[in-house]
C-alpha cells in the first residue's frame, strides 16, 4: 500500500475499496502463482543438497516464509483493527477480520511443515522450543480472535472487541517468545537447536525470499477477496451494492 | 429539545421508538452510530469522567444487589457517585420514599415496587446534581410511591434542577407541569 | 464521607462473597479436585508425580481462576449495577482494578494458601513448595488481571466461559512458563531468582496495562 496519503483515505470508502480490490485481484493471483512456481523450483531443484540434513531440509522453503507471514499478518491485522477502532473506519475493520483466517492458516502451515522438518532431522515431530511454541500460541491467539468476533452479534462491538484483543495479543507475542526462549536456554534438556538451519547458500536465501513474496501476494489476494465479500454482506443496504449485484445478474 | 433549569420534560413515544436509547446516549452509556454527541462543545470522552457528576441516570433496572440490605444497597450507590451519605441521611432518604421499615431487609425479599422505591431514594441524596435522567421511574410504583416521587421531582425542579423522564402512564405531576417532547417526528422510518 | 470507587466496589464484592460463602469456596474446591485427578490418571509413581507437579498445580490454578472469573461481571450486568458503576464520575480503570483485586482475594489467595497441601499431595520437597507458593503469589494476580480483561470482553455472551478461557490462556502462558520453571530450577538446585524477577516484571506490566484495557473493554461491551 504505497499510495499517497491523500488518495489513500479515499479508498477507505467501501465502494471504492471494493472496486480497487477487484481490479488488483487478478494481478495478485498471477504474482502468487508465478512467484511460488519460481521459488519452489529453486528451492526443490536448484538449491544444493545440505551436507548435514540431506534433502529433507527443503521443507524450510515453505516453513520459514509461512512462519514469517503468520507473525507479520498478526501485526497487520492488529494494526488495521486498531485503525478501524480509532477512526471508526468500517473498511479497516473488515480488512482485519479478513486477515484472521489467512493468518491462522499460515500459522498452521508453519507448524505442520515444522513437524515434517523435525521428523527426519531430529527424529521427532514436535519439540517445545521457543519458536515453535510461540507459533502454537500464535495459532491460539488467532483462533481466540476469530472465536470472539464471531461470538458477538453486534458488528461494531465485535470489531472493537477484536481490535482490543488483537492489540493485547501483539504486545504479548514478543513476551511469549522471550519467555520460552529464556527458559529453554537455561533448561539443560534443550539439546535441540532449531537455529541449526543449514548454512545459507545464496540460492537458498533467494528461494526463501521469493516464497515470502509469493505468500504475500497470495495473502493480498485472499484477504481482498474476503474483504469484498464482507463489504457486500455488511453494506447490503446501500445503493452501490445494489448496483454491483445488478451488474452481476444479467437481465 | 431544550431543557431549561426548573423544568420537567416528559419524553414520549411508542414502544421501541428509542426513548431509552436517547436517555442512555445523554447519560453517556452509549455512543451514536453516526455523528457525534457533544456536551458544552466537548464530546463525552474529551470531557472526561468528572463530567458525569453533572447528571444522574436511573434506568429501567434498579441496580440493587439481591444479597445486600436496602440500606447497604443505597449506600453503595451513594458512595459510588460520591454523594455525601451518612447513616442518618440514608435512613431519611429511605423514609421519604416510604421504605424505611424494610431498610434492613435483603433486597431479594422486596417486591418490585419496594425495590423501585429504594432505587429512587437515591434522588434524595442527589439534589446537587443538576440534570436527572429517569427511565420509567413510575414503573411498579403504587399510588403512594407515585405521590412521593412526584414531590421529590417537584422539589428538584423548584430548586432549579432539571428532569427528563419517560413514562408509559400519564403523569400526575402538577408542579411544574411537565412539557412534552414527542419522539415520533424524529424517528427514521 | 466519600470513599474512592476502588474501595467502594472492592468492599461491596467482598461483602457479597461473605453472604454466599459456599459459592466463594467453589474455585478452591475445584482446584483440589482437579489436582487429585492427576495422580489417579497418571499413576501414583512418586518420581513422575514430582516431575509433573509444578506444571499441574499451575495449570489447575489457571483453570480455577478462569472458571471463577467468568461470572465477574455477569451479576452486575443483569441487575443494572454495572451501568451505574460505569456512570460513576471517576475513571472506569478504578472499577476494573477493584474487580480484579476482589477476584484475586477470593480465588487467588485461597489457592496460594492451599499450595503446601498440593505440594504434599505430589510429594514435593519443602524448597520446591516454597518456590511454587512464591510463584503463585506473583502469578495469581496476573491471572486475575488478565481474567478480568477476558470477562469484560466476553461480557454477556452465550459462549462466555469457554471463549474466555480460549482468549486468556495464550496470554497467561508466560506466567505459567516462568512459574513452573522456577520450581524446576529450585528442584535442580539452581537459583530461580531470574524466573521470579521476570514474573515480577510480568506482574508490573499487567498491573499497569490490564485495568486500562479492561476499562476500554467494558466500554466496548456495554455501548
Amino acid at each position: 500500500m504505497t499510495a499517497q496519503p491523500l488518495r489513500f483515505f479515499s479508498f477507505a470508502a467501501p465502494s471504492r475499496f471494493y472496486a480497487l480490490a477487484g481490479r488488483l485481484l487478478p494481478l495478485f493471483w498471477v504474482m502468487a502463482v508465478v512467484l511460488s512456481a519460481i521459488g519452489l523450483y529453486i528451492g526443490f531443484f536448484v538449491a544444493p543438497t545440505d551436507a548435514t540434513q540431506g534433502d529433507a531440509y527443503r521443507i524450510i522453503f515453505i516453513h520459514v516464509p509461512a512462519a514469517w507471514m503468520s507473525m507479520l499478518l498478526y501485526l497487520v491485522m492488529a494494526f488495521w483493527a486498531g485503525i478501524g477502532w480509532a477512526f471508526n473506519a468500517r473498511t479497516a475493520a473488515m480488512v482485519a477480520r479478513a486477515i484472521a483466517p489467512t493468518g491462522a492458516m499460515f500459522t498452521f502451515l508453519a507448524l505442520w511443515t515444522g513437524a515434517f522438518w523435525g521428523k527426519p532431522t531430529w527424529g521427532t515431530y514436535w519439540v517445545w522450543d521457543a519458536r515453535i511454541t510461540t507459533e502454537l500460541i500464535l495459532l491460539f491467539l488467532y483462533l481466540g480472535y476469530i472465536a470472539l468476533v464471531n461470538a458477538i452479534d453486534d458488528v461494531k462491538r465485535a470489531d472493537q472487541a477484536g481490535a482490543l484483543l488483537a492489540i493485547v495479543g501483539s504486545v504479548n507475542v514478543p513476551i511469549i517468545y522471550f519467555s520460552v526462549a529464556a527458559v529453554s536456554l537455561k533448561n539443560k534438556s534443550a539439546k535441540i537447536s532449531t537455529t541449526a538451519a543449514p548454512k545459507m547458500a545464496s540460492t537458498m536465501l533467494a528461494a526463501m525470499l521469493i516464497m515470502t513474496f509469493a505468500f504475500w501476494a497470495y495473502a493480498f489476494a485472499v484477504v481482498f477477496m474476503r474483504t469484498r465479500t464482507l463489504l457486500i454482506e455488511r453494506e447490503s443496504h446501500t445503493a452501490w451494492v445494489a448496483q454491483v449485484v445488478e451488474r452481476k445478474i444479467p437481465g | 429539545m431544550a431543557l431549561a433549569p426548573g423544568s420537567v420534560t416528559w419524553l414520549r413515544g411508542r414502544n421501541g421508538r428509542g426513548k431509552t436509547s436517547l436517555l442512555r446516549l445523554l447519560a453517556g452509556l452509549s455512543s451514536p452510530a453516526d455523528g457525534e454527541f457533544r456536551v458544552a462543545g466537548q464530546t463525552l470522552r474529551e470531557g472526561g469522567a468528572a463530567w458525569r457528576s453533572h447528571w444522574l441516570y436511573v434506568g429501567h433496572q434498579n441496580a440493587l444487589k439481591d444479597d445486600l440490605t436496602a440500606f447497604e444497597a443505597l449506600r453503595f450507590l451513594a458512595d459510588l457517585h460520591g454523594m455525601p451519605a451518612d447513616a442518618a441521611g440514608l435512613a431519611q432518604a429511605l423514609k421519604r420514599m416510604g421504605i424505611h421499615n424494610r431498610q434492613q431487609a435483603p433486597v431479594r425479599t422486596l417486591s418490585q415496587g419496594q425495590r423501585r422505591r429504594v432505587a429512587l431514594a437515591r434522588l434524595l441524596l442527589s439534589r446537587s446534581v443538576p440534570l436527572w435522567l429517569l427511565d420509567e421511574p413510575f414503573d411498579a410504583l403504587d399510588a403512594d410511591g407515585i405521590t412521593a416521587l412526584n414531590s421529590v421531582i417537584s422539589e428538584h425542579a423548584a430548586a432549579g434542577g432539571c428532569v427528563l423522564l419517560t413514562s408509559h402512564q400519564a403523569l400526575s405531576l402538577a408542579h411544574p407541569v411537565p412539557s412534552v417532547f414527542d419522539l415520533e417526528p424524529y424517528v427514521c422510518a | 464521607m466519600t470513599r474512592s470507587v476502588f474501595m467502594t466496589v472492592l468492599r461491596r464484592d467482598l461483602k457479597l462473597a461473605s453472604r454466599r460463602r459456599i459459592d466463594a469456596l467453589l474455585p478452591l474446591a475445584f482446584f483440589m479436585v482437579a489436582l487429585s485427578l492427576f495422580p489417579l490418571g497418571v499413576g501414583p509413581e512418586p518420581k513422575t508425580l514430582q516431575e509433573i507437579a509444578p506444571g499441574i498445580v499451575w495449570v489447575c490454578a489457571l483453570l480455577a481462576s478462569m472458571l471463577s472469573v467468568n461470572a465477574l461481571f455477569n451479576g452486575d450486568l443483569a441487575d443494572g449495577s454495572l451501568e451505574q458503576m460505569l456512570l460513576a464520575p471517576t475513571s472506569s480503570i478504578a472499577l476494573a482494578a477493584a474487580k480484579a483485586a476482589a477476584h484475586w482475594l477470593l480465588t487467588g489467595l485461597p489457592l496460594i494458601v492451599a499450595t503446601p497441601l498440593a505440594g504434599l499431595m505430589f510429594g514435593m520437597s519443602a524448597p520446591a513448595i516454597a518456590a511454587l507458593a512464591l510463584g503463585l503469589t506473583l502469578g495469581t494476580p496476573i491471572l486475575s488481571l488478565l481474567g478480568t480483561l477476558g470477562a469484560a470482553l466476553t461480557l454477556g455472551l452465550r459462549s462466555g466461559g469457554m471463549l474466555l478461557i480460549l482468549i486468556v490462556l495464550p496470554l497467561a502462558t508466560p506466567a505459567l512458563i516462568f512459574g513452573a520453571g522456577a520450581v524446576g530450577m529450585v528442584e535442580a538446585g539452581l537459583s530461580a531468582s531470574g524466573h521470579f524477577s521476570l514474573l515480577g516484571a510480568l506482574l508490573i506490566c499487567s498491573l499497569i496495562g490490564a485495568p486500562v484495557a479492561t476499562a476500554a473493554a467494558l466500554r466496548i461491551s456495554t455501548e
